[in-house]
């Protein structure tokens, strides 16, 4: 195996989790809400994936694990933010902190126990190409599934009548409400679609990234998805370039440690922080191009009148 | 949600067993301790135009939300064609053929227009099919549009455009309209009467709301007119006159703004001499070289058709958005174009801004408190030395309540639990407590009751006669012409001169909101400038 | 049955206050619940848990140790959210301000004297503040996302704390533990009675009330609420909204900074890898506990306290992680935000279905 190749297998992983739990959240800001909570249910998918997959023996169990655990995250906070109609932000934050603290106390009796690795999923003969065969076709199921969900969403979000819709009620509730169309229900929908997608991305880090459990594993990896999210100003393809922009900063970071150059780890490790913070600058720079792809009605609280 | 509930189709299918093709009997509506509407009743024909009339919050809007099934009555029954109908929600309402033009439209900026379109269109549809239809049925009924703008870029006018096209290719039966002139150049509301009277003629049934007692008489057949709440009668407008119309609205004698004696235009006290502003928001408007004296003593109004600079340019003189041009605004005399707001307000200059929740007062927020958000930086001790007197705004809210008649159920409400009208008769109030030399105000009485508009359209006279420069934008030709003494227009950001009242026609103010005064020619004799 | 909010026409001022109580109410409930779940006594383990940590002196000071940051965080952070501003990295304030005050101990070691003391608490107030001061220059000059940068770098100063004290900052004398080297003398924050109990408690009492009297009282309070409730109508009135970020961000940093000083010459006595269990983000439930008013964050600071004491008290007797503390956090925020809908909504169950028709 070259060294280029395995670089860019390591990157492949780092970008997986972030591509996973980034395209999520996308579909929920897309129909106008803010959950700051993807920490905290990629967290939670994370330790309950695990577990399930220590307890099981299974993997796939784990995955599966995973999705519903961010899944009932996500519909904690819809109940809050859709049916209580508190604040989005607030309620965020506090799934982060839930999350944060649900996941240690489950994960405590997992912490040092072996985990079980998703095995990657060699597809024949083409998997034996040299170089592009391990690269393209040598990978987990949940790396295929996350470089396959973002054209299918960029597909319905852009092309369909269900896509036209979650526009619509993100960019404007009351008019779609005027129209007759659920707002609060295709709301729970894009939210629990989130929760799903973060729930498998930190199934992802406990099951393929690091096959084992250890403690805010995640390290702000769901705040980058948010920043993400922003960064690809809500269009999936964009979404597709920046996770892996980012894959490729963290796994630097590791690399140029890794080639013994005098740099402290600790400067390294804080890469990905620091590059968000100027991806964030750079877009946001941009008025014109914020303002005109923004979702009008995000983190905005939409109760119909009855 | 498509899907046409089952029970929204008429119970029994006795086609036609009824002259009528709507009829809504007993409707009441509740909302907390607000009965918004009280035992209506209202019957509609085939090919009928007829008016609903009542003053704001008389409980229209209520009635007609419940007929496109966005509301569901808390008593009392719809029978569509004879037969009692269950109207589950808009998408059953629009299957059984009644559209909707709303005042506020239901269209998403950052979508074009067949999209906008096919949203209010049941299934899955081929865009390029719906495109060449869209064309087809503009074509038809002389309503223009192109497939694939944006709406972000449209004019309000072409937005109603889409929503009334958006309606036609449904083939309604029932087309009900909200209010649909209020945001039209007199010219383009006569193009409306046509399709209107020709859909009619189709034999469609229109539900036509307003408050233009003139083009109700013009165009509708029957009128039903509310007063809070309740059904008044129904009547036939050509057999009326619009005082009598108006005295069913009010339930009483109008009340008739008296303008005392002719202005005597004295300095000029607010002058925006070249005025040039772009804007960084790329839905807004740019300012582009506008030129207005107002001089002590007058009302001068700046027609226009919404979205056309004016709130760009309220936020230019209030000073919340700033120019670079120091001598583009002068008030009394000095330029301070580069002054913020509370400077402004420091040299005796007030401001009534179009938005009366959100941004000329805090809805949560209490009266008092609101009267601390314009008063702080003023003379009259609501602040000293950093600190609030919260006893001082208290003793303003009695005068403002005095003077204007404010009805609150608490001695110092929140400003959201007041209705449109006492709220704005509160925030008029507030800045005319302030005895200003200037007054700029932003839709004086929109979306108020016929009383409170009529109290403050005689403030705003009597502060002009008094000696101060009011500088009024309304997009309501009525009002204009009842107290404004000299009428400029806005247009795509550009100002035309202020022609006195008395001398420009309605018709030649249609044309200059329209935006076509190039083609007038140089009228320039009309134009007194100071 | 479907479930039907109903908007008030003024707030219930009632349900300000007793809305925390309510989501205590149902914390402790819950809490009850998973203890029997997990095989325990709920009474009792809620009494080791809430109760006792009240019931000795000794606790009674520990608990006055660990609320002493929370409410300087909260009581910043209560601004910060009337304001609608989003600090969420007083985490990271707080770490910088400890670093920044530390360099006196670490650089000046012999400097004894009560200036020391002050030079060390102002650098630690300035150090917060000036972290805070990034994520609002970043959003006032580029309008970057604050919820995100102040988050982003709280990782970042960890992870600085992290060299520091693994790398120049280490104390050579330390048998190579990451750690810097203690403070003495005048560098340790002088203590009030028998225990832990340090002078930083009367900064927070101090800062509380001056905060409560700013925000009631003074022009000041009333722009950031108004910048928080409407800020059009702050435009209007003529404040300037990125002033009141400024404001609430180097406000909001210093106090963090000041509370992140207090813990590593107070309690701490020295930097080490780990300076905060997390006060930084626990500040953040005090604020909204404390319903966003200064004098509120103190008895929530106080309560939030009990549940760290309380975790530890069950790790120890009833053999239970002490990580249910965060839980039991969480938990709350949720049922506080939850039960703070009632303030502006009653809540009516309607049945579903058809709609019952009267002809």
């Amino acid at each position: 195996m070259s060294e280029l190749e395995a670089i860019i297998l390591t990157i492949i992983t780092a970008s997986t989790p972030l591509l996973l739990a980034a395209i999520g959240e996308l579909v929920t800001e897309r129909s106008g809400v803010l959950n700051l909570g993807v920490e905290g249910m990629m967290i939670m998918g994370a330790v309950c994936g695990f577990a399930t997959a220590h307890l099981s023996g299974s993997a796939l169990l784990g995955i599966v694990a995973a999705l519903f655990a961010g899944f009932a995250m996500s519909m904690l906070f819809a109940f809050l933010t859709q049916t209580l109609l508190t604040s989005q932000v607030a309620s965020g934050l506090a799934l982060t902190l839930l999350g944060l603290g649900l996941s240690g106390l489950i994960g405590e009796s997992f912490t040092g126990v072996p985990g079980v690795k998703l095995a990657p999923l060699y597809i024949p003969l083409v998997s034996d190409l040299p170089f592009v065969g391990p690269i393209l076709f040598g990978q987990d199921i949940l790396v295929y599934f996350s470089l396959m969900l973002v054209p299918a969403v960029g597909y319905v979000l852009l092309r369909t009548r269900a896509g036209l819709i979650v526009t619509a009620v993100g960019g404007n509730h009351h008019s779609a409400h005027a129209l007759g169309y659920n707002v609060i229900a295709v709301r729970y929908i894009c939210i629990g679609f989130g929760g799903a997608c973060s729930g498998l991305a930190g199934a992802y880090l406990s099951l393929a990234y690091t096959p084992q459990w250890i403690e805010n594993m995640s390290s702000g990896r769901g705040w980058i998805a948010l920043a993400l999210v922003v960064f690809a100003t809500w269009l999936p393809r964009r979404l597709l370039v920046g996770a892996y922009l980012f894959g490729t900063v963290w796994i630097m970071g590791l690399y140029v440690q890794g080639l013994g150059v005098a740099i402290p780890s600790q400067l390294l490790s804080s890469l990905p922080y620091l590059v968000t913070i100027a991806a964030l600058i750079i877009i946001s720079r941009n008025k014109t191009l914020t303002k005109i792809n923004t979702p009008a009605c995000i983190g905005q609280p939409f109760a119909p009148e009855r | 949600m498509e899907q046409v509930d089952a029970d929204s189709s008429p119970i029994d299918g006795t086609e036609n067993a009824s002259e009528f093709l709507l009829e809504a009997r007993n409707i009441v509506k509740v909302f907390g301790p607000l009965r918004a509407n009280d035992n209506v009743t209202l019957t509609l024909k085939s090919g009928e135009i007829h008016a609903l009339l009542g003053e704001n919050g008389a409980g229209k809007s209520t009635l007609v939300k419940i007929i496109y099934g966005a509301l569901q009555p808390t008593s009392g029954s719809l029978l569509w064609n004879g037969a009692p109908v269950r109207i589950a929600n808009p998408a059953a309402a629009r299957a059984m053929g009644i559209s909707m033009v709303f005042q506020h439209f239901s269209l998403f900026d950052a979508l074009t227009v067949t999209e906008n379109i096919a949203l209010a269109l049941p299934g899955n549809r081929n865009m390029t099919v719906l495109a060449d239809s869209i064309a087809t049925v503009s074509r038809e009924y002389g309503l223009p549009l192109r497939p694939d703008a944006l709406i972000a870029d449209l004019s309000v006018g072409e937005r109603q455009r889409i929503e009334i096209v958006r309606c036609l290719l449904q083939e309604p039966r029932l087309l009900i309209m909200d209010e649909p002139t209020a945001v039209l150049t007199p010219q383009e509301a006569d193009r409306l009467f046509i399709t209107l009277k020709r859909l009619a003629a189709e034999g469609c049934g229109i539900l036509y709301i307003s408050h233009r007692l003139d083009e109700v008489k013009r165009i509708c057949h029957e009128a039903t007119i509310l007063r809070h709440g309740k059904f008044v009668s129904t009547v036939k407008p050509q057999e009326e006159t619009a005082t009598s119309l108006a005295r069913l609205m009010v339930g009483g004698e109008v009340a008739v703004v008296k303008s005392g004696e002719t202005a005597k235009s004295g300095p000029p006290l607010l002058e925006l001499i070249d005025l040039t502003l772009p804007t960084d928001d790329p839905f807004g408007v740019t300012l582009k070289n506008i030129d207005l004296r107002v001089r002590s003593g007058e009302i001068v109004a700046i027609a226009g058709v919404a979205g056309n600079g004016q709130s760009e340019m309220f936020d230019a003189i209030s000073g919340e958005t700033l120019g670079n041009e120091k001598g583009a605004i002068k008030l009394a005399g000095e330029a301070c174009g580069k002054e913020n707001i509370t400077e402004r307000r420091h040299r005796n200059v007030a401001f009534v801004s179009e938005e009366r929740l959100g941004h000329g007062a805090v809805p949560n927020f209490s009266l008092s408190e609101n009267i601390v958000l314009t008063h702080h930086a003023t003379g009259d001790g609501v602040v000293r030395k950093g600190l609030i007197n919260r006893s001082a705004a208290t003793e303003v809210i009695g005068r403002v309540t005095k003077v204007f008649d404010v009805r609150k159920n608490t001695a110092d409400p929140e400003a959201r639990s007041l209705s449109g009208g006492n709220l704005q008769k509160f925030v008029v109030g507030r800045e005319i407590a302030l005895k200003p030399k200037v007054l700029v105000i932003n839709q004086p009485t929109w979306g108020v009751d016929a009383g409170a508009a009529a109290r403050i359209r005689q403030a705003l006279i009597d502060l002009a006669r008094g000696g101060s420069a009011v500088l009024m934008i309304s997009q309501d030709l009525e009002e204009i012409y009842e107290i404004a003494d000299r009428i400029a227009v806005i247009s795509r950001g550009e100002l035309s001169p202020a022609y006195p009242a008395d001398e420009i026609s309605l018709e030649r103010i249609g044309l200059l909101m329209a935006g076509t005064q190039d083609e007038l020619g140089d009228n320039g004799e009309l134009a007194r400038l100071g | 049955m479907t479930l039907v909010l109903e908007k008030r026409s003024a707030h219930s001022i009632v349900l300000v206050f007793t809305s925390p109580i309510l989501a205590i109410t149902i914390t402790v409930v819950i809490g009850g619940i998973i203890f029997t779940g997990l095989g325990l006594d709920p009474i009792t383990s809620l009494y080791i848990y809430f109760v006792e940590p009240v019931t000795t002196l000794w606790s009674i000071e520990e608990l006055i140790v660990k609320a002493t940051p929370l409410v300087l965080i909260g009581v910043g952070l209560s601004v910060c959210y009337t304001a609608n501003v989003w600090n969420i990295g007083a985490e990271g304030q707080l770490t910088m301000g400890a670093l920044a005050g530390s360099a006196v101990p670490v650089f000046f070691t012999t400097w004894q004297s009560p200036a020391a003391l002050i030079a060390m608490l102002v650098l630690g107030a300035v150090g917060g503040a000036l972290y805070g001061a990034i994520p609002a220059a970043l959003k006032n000059r580029f309008g970057a996302n604050e919820i995100l940068t102040s988050l982003m770098l709280v990782y970042v100063a960890q992870l600085l704390l992290d060299w520091l004290v693994r790398g120049p900052w280490r104390d050579p004398q330390g048998y190579n533990f990451p750690q810097s080297v203690p403070f003495e003398g005048w560098q340790v924050l002088p203590f009030i009675g028998e225990g832990r109990v340090h002078i930083g408690v009367v900064f927070a009492i101090i800062a509380a009330i001056v905060l409560f009297v700013l925000m009631r009282k003074s022009l000041w309070g009333f722009k950031v609420r108004v910048i928080g409730s409407a800020p059009r109508a702050g435009g209007f009135a003529g404040f300037a909204e990125k002033r009141v970020v400024w404001f609430c961000f180097l406000l909001s940093g210093a106090l963090a900074g000041l509370a992140g000083i207090c813990e590593v010459a107070g309690p701490g006595g020295q930097l080490q890898p780990s300076i905060s269990p997390g006060y930084g983000f626990t500040a953040i439930i005090v604020a909204f506990l404390g319903r966003l008013n200064p004098i509120g964050v103190i008895f929530a600071g106080i309560l939030l306290a009990i549940s760290y004491l309380g975790g530890e008290a069950a790790q120890v007797e009833l053999g239970i992680s002490d990580k249910t503390a965060q839980v039991f956090q969480g938990m709350l925020l949720f049922f506080i935000l939850a039960c703070d809908t009632l303030i502006h909504y009653r809540i009516r169950f309607v049945p579903s279905g058809p709609m019952t028709r009267r002809a």
